[in-house]
């Protein structure tokens, strides 16, 4: 009966990318920073681009409805960069709203009813004060978790708490995340907080000493982070240095059919797997360890690429907070269930480490504009790829194979995507 | 007897009640709580409501310091954290809940693993009564 293929009709080619800083933005919305990405993109495709030729749009959108009391952004945006009266289709995934568009994108050209279409995201949250953005990205957990007062750091904390018991790690294991991701920030020239660990508390020395208040006497990033003064707990054991920022941005990416990929570009990048999964919250999950979701998305890239684990060179992968990226860098099969929460410390997962993850500086220093973040997050891969990140490139022979993996809400959706230099 | 609707409305008007209920599938016996309209496991369509016990552990927990409007106005914040957790009944199911009993100020002392017993608070808002599944440590 149900042949169950899970491959694309046809090849899928990425042939420009984009994307705005991200930060917080009084003086800039939606359309601002979308136009920031838009340009950038258009501009980054090698050959030239008829902007004219787009087919369609699909946008990643979580909760501006919310954050700015807008709604209806596929219509606005298409209106901004004048593809209107052609389609534009909204997603919505919570933080996985634009990784979501890059699929439903790779599936209208493999398809084969648009041969160009382009995919991304915006969110704007930074207008919203900080128990808004709270309450909004709490519509995001499951009901039964909201209702008695879960928050997005919670569900962070209860998961952390239950992988502390597993495995007996402790916070000190998180706090090498931070400190391993924060290192590639100030190479990004995107990134929100472009700082290391060390410089941000050498940045609070210097404000202490100025109030005339007593400066502590930390000796490394790991005595600072100690510190509850300077790294309060927000849902125990998250404090806020285990947090992503709340941002402001937009990204996206032009898609062509592969075969027509070579009339724009001699440096395409082709969608070699792509996958999605969904996952149902703490009082059904099959573990609290680990995501199922992010499982599914995984098995459904690795099966249709023909890749293994193994054979990625480098990935950005969902760092909302400290502890996802460990648990999920597992899920995606890098490491064993267990020794994810080590392999920071022994540099694996540095720039120049064997398995880069989060060379962008992940979300936490380099902001999480949710609806932005899952085209974001393959830009890195586009510069990566293309040997264009600059001081954060990875140095490694023969580099073409990259991967983001992108989480929304709190599992409830979760994408894997393998992009390929040919 | 009138069939009773199997929902998230149900499960809550029973919390108002101190019952925490679950569903069974009466064609087969797969337990849900909180409760399932549909048994995922065989589609059967005929479920009943069942009570839980309200006895189980503490798979995981976390104490919150920044929370959300309606808990900022029971008074919790940075000085006064609260904690939620996620606990495994008796019976194999997981459900949300309020921790109650437990020193927040200093969470190194909560264990994950420890016994806790069911215990419903009740709160009012705009004069309508609301129930948090809450757990206690025995
Ligand atoms: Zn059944």
């Amino acid at each position: 009966m149900l042949k169950k293929r899970k491959k694309l009709g046809r090849g899928v080619a990425v042939i420009g990318a984009g994307m705005s800083k991200f930060g917080m933005f009084r003086d800039k919305d939606s359309k601002d920073l979308f136009a920031e990405a838009f340009n950038e993109t258009i501009a980054s495709v090698d050959k030239g681009v008829d902007p004219n030729e787009i087919e369609a749009l699909y946008l990643g959108n979580f909760s501006n409805d919310f954050f700015v009391r807008q709604a209806h952004w596929g219509a606005m945006i298409s209106d901004l960069i004048g593809l209107a009266p052609k389609p534009a289709t909204r997603t919505e995934g919570a933080c996985a709203s634009s990784a979501l568009a890059f699929r439903e994108g790779v599936f209208a050209i493999a398809s084969g009813f648009y041969d160009m279409v382009l995919v991304g995201g915006v969110e704007e949250m930074s207008k919203s004060s900080s128990t808004e953005v709270a309450e909004g990205l709490a519509l995001a957990t499951v009901p039964y978790e909201g209702k008695v007062g879960f928050t997005f750091p919670g569900v962070f904390g209860v998961i952390a708490t239950a992988y502390f018991a597993k495995y007996g790690a402790s916070h000190r294991d998180l706090m090498n995340i931070t400190i391993k991701s924060h290192k590639n920030a100030p190479f990004n020239p995107k990134s929100q907080i472009p700082f290391t660990v060390l410089e941000l508390m050498h940045a609070k020395i210097e404000s202490l000493k100025k109030k005339g208040r007593p400066v502590p006497e930390w000796k490394n990033e790991i005595d600072f982070l100690s510190d509850p003064g300077a790294n309060p707990s927000i849902a125990w054991p998250m404090h806020l240095y285990d947090c992503c920022p709340i941002s402001d941005g937009a990204s996206c990416m032009l898609l062509v059919a592969e075969d027509l990929a070579k009339n724009f570009t001699d440096k395409p990048l082709s969608v070699a797997g792509i996958g999605q999964g969904s996952g149902r919250g703490f009082h059904a999950a099959p573990s609290l360890t680990s995501f199922e979701a992010t499982k599914n998305a995984a098995e459904e890239a690795y099966n249709m690429s023909g890749f293994k684990p193994e054979d990625i060179q480098f990935s950005e992968v969902h760092d909302c907070f400290s502890i996802a990226e460990i648990i999920h860098t597992e899920d995606l099969g890098f490491f064993k269930p267990g020794e994810g929460f080590k392999v920071a410390e022994e540099g694996l997962t540095a720039l120049n480490g064997p398995m880069p993850i989060n060379t962008s500086g992940g979300l936490k220093s380099k902001g999480h504009p949710v609806g932005a973040t899952g085209t974001s997050q393959l830009f890195e891969v586009w510069k990566q790829l293309r040997n264009e990140a600059g001081e954060r490139q990875v140095k490694k022979n023969n580099l073409r194979i990259g991967a983001a993996h992108n989480l929304g809400g709190t599992g409830g959706t979760c994408t894997f995507t393998i992009l390929e230099r040919k | 007897m009138e069939t009773e609707n199997i929902s998230d409305i149900s499960y809550e008007k029973y919390l108002n009640e101190d019952k925490l209920m679950g569903s069974r599938c009466k064609k087969c016996g797969e337990l849900y709580a909180p409760p399932r309209p549909i048994c995922i496991k065989c589609y059967g369509t005929d479920m009943e409501l069942v009570e839980m016990k309200g006895d189980g552990k503490l798979a995981a927990f976390t104490c919150i310091s920044v929370g959300p409007p309606f808990m900022v106005e029971e008074g919790f914040d940075r000085k006064n954290p609260y904690c939620v957790g996620v606990v495994e009944l008796e019976e194999g199911t997981r459900v949300d809940a309020r921790i109650e009993g437990v020193d927040t100020g200093k969470p190194e002392t909560i264990k994950v693993g420890m016994p806790v017993s069911v215990h419903f608070l009740h709160r009012e808002k705009n004069n309508t009564q609301i129930t948090y599944l809450a757990f206690k440590p025995k």
